[in-house]
């Protein structure tokens, strides 16, 4: 995604400057994305000379120029917002790759690689379940609290919370779909394995001895 | 030094004898300590329901020691067992295993009345622990008026009810959509963090994610563990600024 789409979208919400449109564009999705203000400035310039944004007035004081959607701008994104992203092209995906030439190239093991990487893999969606379970209990405490005024503050920031649930989930999705398809192919190898016309090699041990620092990890013999 | 809630001593389990027999489980060491929920993955037929069932006495080991706060289960007796599956252990089975005629409240403060507490209190408890799974309208309904994943909720809230001290889980999120198998691994992390210990099989990496860390079972062997919790400061490392 172009962070163009990003941005355009956030100034849908009100004019911003470019540090800010930063800061909220972070704030919605957990830094999952961080964008350096460089990036930012120079989207913002070519959002303007394409005519989609415009500044709304003079730099303030502190020299900062807020933007607004243009009527072009506005109705980019209400495209961006019905029209389903691309998915047909398909991203380079290194794991992927790894598994691909591992049974192909002689001499590596590759259910250690699997399985090395599986158990990685469960450690990182561990930790992302573990912060889910804090952003959610930050919910839960704020649904609890009685509520006054100040709060639309409040209410930007549950739906900021929201925005970083949605994210985390999606993290955690793709971790668990990391896992399972490494589940299947440790079943396919040992399936493979066990018909006649294999290639020979395939499961002989040539990994470098530190394959990781996840103590455990390698198997003894499987037999 | 605290003592593990479970302690698994290089137990194996084999079905039927000669030709036919089934090592179901081969030389498999774990330890639970309290405040610690481990999950067990592994294909169908890895053992993972053997360990499971070795765990709470419902099945003896062929070898190796199972130990229950200290307690080794080869010594208890049928009758030892039962007081301890009654008191300590909280166990839900991967096919519910609610009794028909009993209501929702019933079952899950059964435990407690086979235990001696009097009625009222133990069917205080139970409605107290259906409310927590998100049962507290369905306590009067017989199990055969609710919902396959509602009568899963019932199985787990009899597992959790009153002070059991190791809860053993087999499948539990099975018959449940994404969001209600969620609220049951986050009641089960709750009590785990209150000092509960929990072993729970499960097929999906999602809800072995809760746990503390994550052992792999093939062919009745321990192939694969994850090592021990992240410390918080790795979590905040972990793709997010805040
Ligand atoms: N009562 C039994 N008699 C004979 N074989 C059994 C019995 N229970 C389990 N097994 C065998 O032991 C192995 C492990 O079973 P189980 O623990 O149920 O696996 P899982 O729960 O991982 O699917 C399987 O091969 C199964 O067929
Ligand atoms: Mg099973």
């Amino acid at each position: 995604m172009s962070v163009k789409q990003g941005l355009m979208a956030l100034l849908a919400d009100g004019p911003m400057y470019g540090a800010q449109l930063r800061a909220e564009f972070e704030d919605r999705t957990g830094g999952t994305w961080p964008l350096n203000v460089g990036q930012v400035y120079t989207t913002l310039a070519r959002l303007e000379r394409d005519g989609l944004v415009e500044p709304t007035g003079e730099a303030d004081g502190e020299g900062r120029i807020s933007y607004r959607l243009t009527q072009a701008g506005t109705e980019e994104v209400g495209t961006w917002w019905t029209t389903p992203v691309d998915r047909d092209s398909t991203p380079r995906d290194e794991l992927t790759i790894k598994l691909a030439l591992a049974v192909t190239v002689p001499g590596v093991d590759v259910q250690a690689v699997a399985q090395t990487q599986r158990t990685a893999t469960l450690k990182h969606l561990h930790d992302l379940t573990r912060l889910k379970q804090q952003v959610m209990r930050k919910q839960r405490e704020a649904e609890g609290a009685p509520s006054g005024p100040a709060d639309a503050a409040k209410h930007d920031e549950g739906n900021h919370d929201l925005a970083w649930l949605l994210v985390l989930e999606n993290l955690i999705f793709t971790a668990e779909a990391e896992v399972r398809w490494l589940d299947h192919v440790e079943t396919r190898l040992h399936r493979e394995s066990l018909r006649p016309f294999r290639r020979s090699g395939a499961h002989t041990t040539a990994l470098p001895d530190d394959a990781g620092d996840h103590a455990g990890t390698r198997t003894e013999a499987r037999r | 030094m605290t003592a593990p809630s479970l302690l698994l001593e290089d137990v194996t389990r084999v079905h039927g004898t000669g030709e036919t027999a089934v090592r179901a489980l081969d030389g498999v060491s774990l330890e639970v300590m309290p405040g610690e929920l481990v999950a067990v993955m592994g294909p169908s037929g890895s053992g993972k329901s053997t360990l499971l069932n070795l765990a709470g006495g419902l099945d003896l080991a062929t070898s190796g020691r199972v130990v229950i706060e200290g307690e080794d289960l080869s010594t208890l007796g049928a009758k030892g067992i039962a007081q301890l599956r009654r008191r300590r252990v909280g166990f839900v089975f991967q096919d519910y295993n609610l009794i028909p005629s009993l209501t929702a409240a019933e079952n899950v403060g059964l435990p407690l009345e086979l235990d001696g507490v009097r009625a009222s209190q133990a069917r205080r408890q139970a409605r107290q622990t259906l409310d927590l799974m998100g049962l507290r309208d369905l306590s009067d309904r017989f199990p055969d008026q609710m919902s396959g994943g509602q009568q899963q909720r019932v199985a787990i809230a009899r597992a959790l009810v009153g002070s059991r001290r190791l809860v053993l889980a087999d499948e539990p999120t099975g018959a449940l959509d994404s969001h209600t198998g969620e609220d049951v691994l986050r009641v089960l992390r709750e009590r785990c963090d209150e000092g509960v210990a929990g072993l729970l099989v499960t097929h999906e990496a999602r809800h072995a994610a809760w746990a503390d860390r994550v052992v792999f079972l093939r062919d009745g062997v321990v192939v694969d563990s994850t090592g021990r919790a992240s410390s918080p400061e790795d979590l905040l490392a972990t793709g997010s600024s805040r």
